[in-house]
């Protein structure tokens, strides 16, 4: 046993009783018991959202961008806010899995298959708006570099918009196959538990044929491996050139050289967030709580407040270099953004991001359910209103004070962000029915080294 | 020589690398080992080759790199170079810095892609691939080897019970077949 051997001062992060039969029922019972009523009522919530979202875009598609409040000043607002919130989000899934593998996190197993299964479908989310914002959407193949008979010219390599493209569409693609080539073994698992035909046939499917060979595991390992170097500064990468959308520009607010790792952090940041938010819910309603424990919920919120700590960091070091730099047009963008207009979205932003993790510092705080998931909306909504203030504040006041103007939303814009909310629930609630939620093999094979019940006889044999 | 396979069940992946390393020294033949989960040491006891698949994905990387280079330079510099923003940037080496991020994205894009279809493709895993695990337990806690039965059964099966197998099924194995 004694290659097995954890610190005892190490929290269990496996808790309870289990062995590794245990753990294949555990995981195996959401998909192998029909939803209860309150899982049906947020579907139907969901659905109706989502329902929505679609009849707004409909509209917005047949009437054109009109639809929405965008005017000749402020030509950028929701639908981008909305695209970096929902790209933020989607960091979480790839750090939790690619960065935290390399760490040699064993925590990470019991919540990275949720975390990546968030990652993609914010990712989907995030994608609708800027290809409904083109008002053409039948013609968003055109974003890629297809010979010029198709528009008339080339796309442009120098434009930021365009690396984002590419940054996007490798992240969602990779983050796809590092999920489902980790749920192989765990569909096999399911495949080989079903006793309905029509069940069975749908995970041999999806399991491709997964058998668990000592060859086939040796690559799998190795593939896990790789592709998390390679996810790792991908997903670096990603929000670093969704903030070039913007720093690459020359408007007083966006031209800051701090934004990728500003980005980056608040991204983070959102992602674990909402990877709490879901999570803490998850694991009360399919009955995981011996897998996501206090002890994850702490670890995360930790990070939670590092992160937010860090972005704080950033708000203030802008703010500083604004007056530092001695550029009045910097000075007044800065200076309109906290005491101008739009100085509530500034203060709900200020106070959600930086003062509401700090909170985390207590340890009650930090290991209450209840101050996790409430944190954890805040942070959203807080992030949220950070992409709003750094996009409507900076715009809306432009270099022609005559077209000073403000942004008020359309029940289009609002329609079609509540409608993101929904098809994203609606993804996750899905999921959350058909498949194993948590990566059981990697589970089972920590259990010696970090089972509540392994670890206790050892302690009492020493 | 023998005609049957053994498949011999485990319910702990400690005993089972302590059998298998026995069965080693007795110098049965293993044709196949089948767990729930990766077992550290597993490949090392078995004497399997480590594998080769992340050179590959370097290549594969380099591969990506290369498509990302040349796909720009043709594309802005020799066919259809432009004048933007007042920075007409006509030869690779200035305008490579804006190259960056779309060099660096395709190298991960092919890197990832490729590696992992060549996992799916030397694994043998695919859609509408039947699963060979001989027994579906192996998913969920057990662990299986698959091997050449010896010359005298009953004393090979009394020398797995030994090792602490919880079961041993002999599987007839059909000549003709093979």
């Amino acid at each position: 046993m004694s290659s097995h051997y954890e610190a005892s001062i190490r929290k269990p992060l496996i808790e309870g009783d289990k062995s590794y039969h245990d753990i294949t029922v555990d995981i195996a019972r959401p998909i192998e018991t029909p939803p209860n009523k309150d899982w049906w009522i947020a579907f139907s919530i969901a659905l109706i959202a989502f329902l929505w979202g679609v009849g707004c875009i409909i509209y917005t598609i047949g009437t054109g961008i009109g639809s929405w409040g965008l005017n000749k000043t402020v030509g950028w607002a929701w639908d981008i806010t909305n695209f970096v919130w929902w790209v933020g989000i989607a960091h979480a899934g790839t750090l939790i899995s690619a960065v935290l593998l390399l760490f040699r996190q064993k925590w990470r197993m019991g919540i990275n298959r949720s975390a990546e299964a968030m990652t993609i479908f914010a990712v989907i989310q995030a994608g609708l708006f800027p290809i409904i914002h083109m008002g053409r959407p039948w013609l968003a193949y055109w974003m890629f570099p297809l010979p010029n008979q198709f528009g008339s010219l080339w796309v442009n390599f120098n434009s930021p918009l365009l690396w984002d493209i590419f940054a996007i569409s490798t992240y969602l693609t990779v983050s796809l196959v590092f999920w489902w080539t980790g749920l192989l073994p765990d569909f096999a698992m399911i495949r080989d538990r079903a006793v309905k035909p029509f069940q069975k046939k749908i995970y041999s499917l999806v399991s491709f044929g997964w058998t668990g060979r000592a060859k086939d595991w040796q690559r799998f390992e190795e593939v896990s491996l790789v592709l998390a170097g390679l996810a790792t500064p991908l997903v670096l990468s990603v929000h670093s050139i969704v903030s070039m959308d913007f720093a690459t520009s020359v408007i007083p607010g966006w031209h800051t050289t701090i934004f990728p790792p500003y980005f980056v952090a608040g991204a983070i940041f959102s992602g674990f967030a909402m990877v709490q938010t879901l999570l803490i819910i998850m694991r009360k309603v399919s009955r995981l709580e011996s897998y996501i424990t206090l002890q994850h919920i702490e670890l995360m919120n930790i990070i939670i407040m590092i992160t937010g700590s860090i972005v704080g960091c950033a708000y203030i070091t802008e703010l500083f270099i604004a007056w530092y730099s001695g550029v009045e047009y910097e000075q007044y963008a800065f200076l309109n953004r906290a005491t101008g207009p739009y100085w509530w979205a500034y203060f709900f932003m200020m106070t959600c991001n930086v003062v509401s993790p700090q909170i985390m510092w207590f340890k009650k705080l930090r290991t209450s359910i209840i101050v996790s998931f409430i944190i954890s909306i805040v942070v959203n909504i807080g992030m949220w209103f950070e992409r709003f203030v750094i996009i409507v504040t900076s715009l809306h006041r432009d270099f022609l004070p005559s077209s000073w103007t403000m942004f008020s939303p359309t029940f289009i814009d609002i329609g079609i962000f509540i409608g993101s909310i929904g098809f994203f629930l609606l993804l996750f609630l899905l999921y959350a029915r058909s498949f194993p939620v948590i990566a059981q093999a990697e589970v089972k094979s920590i259990l010696k080294s970090s089972g509540e019940n392994y670890k206790k006889s050892r302690d009492s044999h020493e | 020589m023998s005609k049957n396979n053994l498949h011999v069940l485990f319910d702990d992946d400690d005993i089972l690398l302590d059998a298998i390393k026995k069965i080693k020294e007795k110098k049965y033949h293993i044709n196949e080992v089948y767990t729930p989960f990766p077992i550290h040491g597993l490949d090392k006891v078995l004497g399997l080759k480590p594998t080769r698949i992340s050179i590959l994905a370097f290549i594969y990387g380099c591969i990506g790199f290369t498509v990302a280079v040349l796909m720009m330079n043709y594309i802005m510099i020799d066919d259809w170079p432009q004048n933007i923003g007042g920075k007409p940037s006509f030869s690779f080496i200035e305008n490579m810095p804006a190259f960056v991020p779309i060099m660096f994205e395709m190298t991960v894009f092919f890197a990832a892609h490729l590696m992992v279809l060549t996992f799916y493709m030397r694994s043998k895993l695919w859609p509408f691939k039947k699963a060979e695990n001989p027994n579906p337990l192996t998913t969920d806690n057990m662990f299986l080897i698959d091997m050449e039965s010896g010359d005298n059964l009953n004393k090979m099966k009394v020398f797995l019970k030994k090792t602490g197998a919880v079961s041993i099924e002999v599987i007839e194995r059909d000549d003709n077949e093979k």
